[in-house]
């Protein structure tokens, strides 16, 4: 009898591509941020950061392994981006046993209670980070301010993000015009001289982080290029009517968590949809509500709350929104 | 002319898998008469042809021992002479019994009307009818895999209309050079075989369109082409599936041939190098479809080559004359890594539409884990046909069959570029012939009610 062969249906090749080395790619794309806040605010940054990357493996390798008894996953590495992805939208003096308890409600609500990695609706490093914002707002809007490396952990000289600056000014009725000079340069701002969460700060550094995914093809630039174009557009319209009260569009693109967001947070592969047309339009939608939260809404800041509720409407845009078929319309040559 | 620069595509998806074209520099051998051959009765997509001859029947090189019935069939002549030993049902590619005839081979004695020279027939002087006539006699079909007689496609619906012929020498498909070679060593042959489909199809234009990384042929076919009136040759970017008729005509035209229709309907024909080739030696030489050229190569293989093989010689009679089988080999592949079969068997035989064999060691034979989707719409993004592979496997796994088809189950080519990119290594397309398998079932009963 001769040798027996394998009997599989084509194909008989596979590619390179792997679930972790897709997470790891985010994972290294990410550096650069992480350089950054360390950079700006020292060892706070270190403390929050490694707490937090901690603490939502941990949570996940107990909770699989302990409550839900199955096999864990935490080595393809998406507990690690959900810690990084909460720890880069919190202050640098943010109290530890809260990042735990928030890396806790991320991994355990987020992501675990809905089936783990692919089934969750919502993005869980953003459901852990407005979970802290709702439960402890206090806490949440002190933000350090940057200063360069810094050993100081708590006790870090605290003062209002640009985004503040701006909408508590408007509040009060002063002009665009002087609230200006109140915040950082726009070179100041992409560098990430201001006040701020530990990774929105480096414009620069998301950017590079940005190039990096792109260039790996480990997401296409629908989703990040819609966003910001969306804000840029609907701010610059806002700006143009009446100057006097609104900030102009690269204001809006390099203050606040926009390009941490549209990069990395709204690009989630769970929460994002499938389709090119579907990756736009839920791309714009986030543009639009977070302009609309931040101009007329009570918080500062609303990029957050615009991917989430965005993240809500994923599996109606992957219903509605096919693909082009081939051959859907007949072209003639 | 670098590669891939600013060369024309399809543009819908399609991925890269690494070429492995360890043959494309081996010039086509003769193999060696084997000792018997097993010639399949269905090489061709339609009716199963009819033995002619009995049991005990001697027969020559070229003659006619089944013929093709009802419209979509084709004619099989003898690949060998000697006796008919054996008309039965024999285990055809995918290891189901299929009817055959088993002839051994004594001497090498052909029909005396087949030309055997290799000299160049340039001349054509048979009407459009009786090149028709001819290619169907012959037995041709298609040679790029499909099998789907050729003469079929070469009469055309009464109220449809062809502008230009496609000749596809794109050869996607990892490690097959069998076209490619042919188009090297045969080019010339090729081209009077274009102008005989050019004058049965009575269009003035034909675009051959060959895939970059065999731009040794586009120079080569470029050269003579200028010989030949309406023959051009278009080098195109290396993307899979392109060899895929539909992605194809896209390249070259511009033009996408709608769901569910065929090419005529947007005005071209598409026939591969092999075939045409296949025609010039019927219509020129009067002999019919009787060999082929096969790539065997593999990795592990001593002596990767191309043959060429007669119909009906067994699998593992290429093997050995590629060196052996190695002793690692975990899957033998009838066709591409793409879109290939797997054999079971080695004892099966060549058939007309086979154009390589491929042995895979064990370690490139494993699949890997099944994982959990993380909608990462990598599958979206490389699917030909505008798909999305994600869902239909969900809708089979659910067995929602309403809106499978409704989501276009159909239209999918069986590329494979799905299951391939999948980071997860999910089984898409596995999943995806289910459904088109039960969609089709569902079809075809309500056509009954």
């Amino acid at each position: 009898m001769s040798k027996l062969l394998t009997v599989s249906p084509s194909p008989h090749i596979y590619g390179k591509d792997t679930t972790p080395n897709l997470m790891y790619g985010v994972i290294i794309a990410l550096i650069p941020a992480i350089l950054a806040s360390i950079l700006y605010f020292g060892w706070g940054a270190v403390i929050v950061i490694s707490v937090a990357v901690i603490s939502s493996v941990l949570f996940e390798f107990l909770i699989q392994r302990f409550l839900l008894q199955k096999k864990t996953t935490i080595q393809d590495g998406s507990a690690i981006i959900t810690g990084l992805l909460l720890s880069l939208c919190l202050p640098s003096n943010f109290p530890v046993w809260l990042i735990i308890l928030g890396s806790l409600f991320a991994i355990g609500v987020g992501k675990l209670s809905f089936g783990g990695l692919g089934n969750n609706p919502f993005n869980p490093a953003l459901v852990g980070r407005v979970f802290l914002f709702i439960s402890f707002p206090a806490k949440m809007t002190s933000w350090p301010e940057a200063q360069g490396f810094q050993t100081q952990y708590i006790d870090a000289s605290t003062g209002a993000t640009p985004l503040n600056i701006i909408k508590e000014g408007l509040g009060k009725g002063d002009s665009i015009s002087h609230l200006m000079d109140k915040i950082p340069t726009y070179q100041q701002l992409f560098f990430g001289n201001m006040g701020g969460s530990i990774g929105e700060v480096a414009a620069v550094a998301l950017i590079l982080g940005l190039a990096y995914l792109l260039l790996r093809k480990i997401i296409t630039w629908h989703i990040p290029v819609s966003i910001i174009l969306t804000v840029v557009i609907f701010t610059g319209i806002l700006w143009l009517v009446n100057p006097a009260h609104n900030a102009d569009p690269l204001f809006h693109i390099l203050s606040g968590g926009i390009l941490l967001g549209a990069i990395f947070m709204a690009t989630d592969y769970v929460t994002s949809p499938m389709t090119t047309k579907g990756m736009i339009l839920y791309g714009i939608c986030i543009g639009i509500l977070t302009v609309v939260i931040r101009r007329f809404g009570s918080y500062p800041e609303g990029v957050q709350f615009a991917i989430l509720i965005m993240n809500g409407f994923v599996p109606l845009i992957n219903y509605y929104i096919k693909p082009k078929r081939f051959g859907e319309e007949v072209k003639n040559g | 002319m670098s590669r891939n620069q600013a060369l024309t595509t399809y543009k819908k998806g399609g991925i890269h898998p690494a070429e492995y074209k360890l043959t494309d520099k081996s010039p086509v051998q003769i193999l060696p008469l084997p000792e018997k051959v097993t010639i399949l009765l269905s090489q061709h997509i339609g009716v199963p042809a009819i033995p002619v001859v009995s049991k005990g029947d001697t027969v020559k090189v070229g003659q006619l021992i089944a013929q093709g019935i009802g419209f979509v069939s084709a004619n099989i002549h003898s690949s060998v002479s000697g006796k008919v030993v054996k008309i039965d049902s024999l285990p055809d590619l995918t290891g189901y019994k299929k009817p055959a005839i088993v002839i051994e081979v004594e001497g090498d004695d052909w029909e005396e009307n087949i030309i055997q020279s290799t000299d160049l027939l340039k001349d054509i002087t048979l009407s459009k009818d009786e090149i028709l006539e001819k290619i169907r006699e012959s037995g041709i079909v298609g040679l790029g895999g499909a099998a789907f007689p050729s003469h079929v496609k070469l009469i055309l619906p009464r109220d449809k209309n062809a502008e230009a012929l496609i000749i596809n020498g794109v050869e996607c498909e990892p490690y097959l050079t069998s076209d490619h070679r042919l188009m090297l060593e045969y080019g010339e042959e090729m081209m009077v075989g274009i102008r005989l489909l050019m004058k049965v199809l009575n269009v003035r234009k034909t675009m051959i369109g060959i895939e970059n990384n065999k731009a040794d042929a586009v120079y080569h076919l470029k050269d003579i082409a200028s010989k030949f009136p309406g023959i051009e040759v278009y080098p195109l970017k290396v993307k899979y599936p392109q060899g895929s008729e539909k992605q194809l005509i896209e390249a070259l035209t511009d033009r996408e041939v709608p769901s569910r229709k065929l090419p005529v309907d947007v005005g071209v024909i598409v026939h591969n190098v092999s075939t045409a080739y296949a025609v010039y030696e019927a219509v020129q030489k009067n002999k019919p479809l009787i060999n082929r050229i096969v790539t065997v190569s593999g990795k592990s293989l001593k002596k990767p080559s191309n043959f060429v093989v007669r119909i009906g010689t067994s699998v593992r009679f290429l093997i050995e004359a590629a060196g052996g089988l190695p002793e690692n080999t975990g899957k033998v592949i009838s066709g591409g890594l793409m879109m290939g079969k797997a054999l079971n068997s080695l004892d099966v035989p060549v058939i007309k539409g086979m154009s390589g064999i491929l042995v895979l060691s064990e370690d490139e034979t494993k699949r890997k884990p099944i994982e959990t989707c993380i909608r990462c719409s990598k599958c979206v993004t490389v699917c030909p046909m505008g798909l999305e592979p994600y869902l239909l496997m969900s809708l089979t796994q659910n067995g929602n069959f309403y809106r499978l088809e409704k989501e276009m189950v159909l239209d999918c080519l069986e590329c494979g570029s799905c299951s391939y990119i999948c980071p997860a290594n999910r089984p898409l397309l596995d999943y995806i012939r289910l459904g088109k398998t039960d969609v089709n079932k569902i079809i075809r009963e309500r056509k009954y009610v």
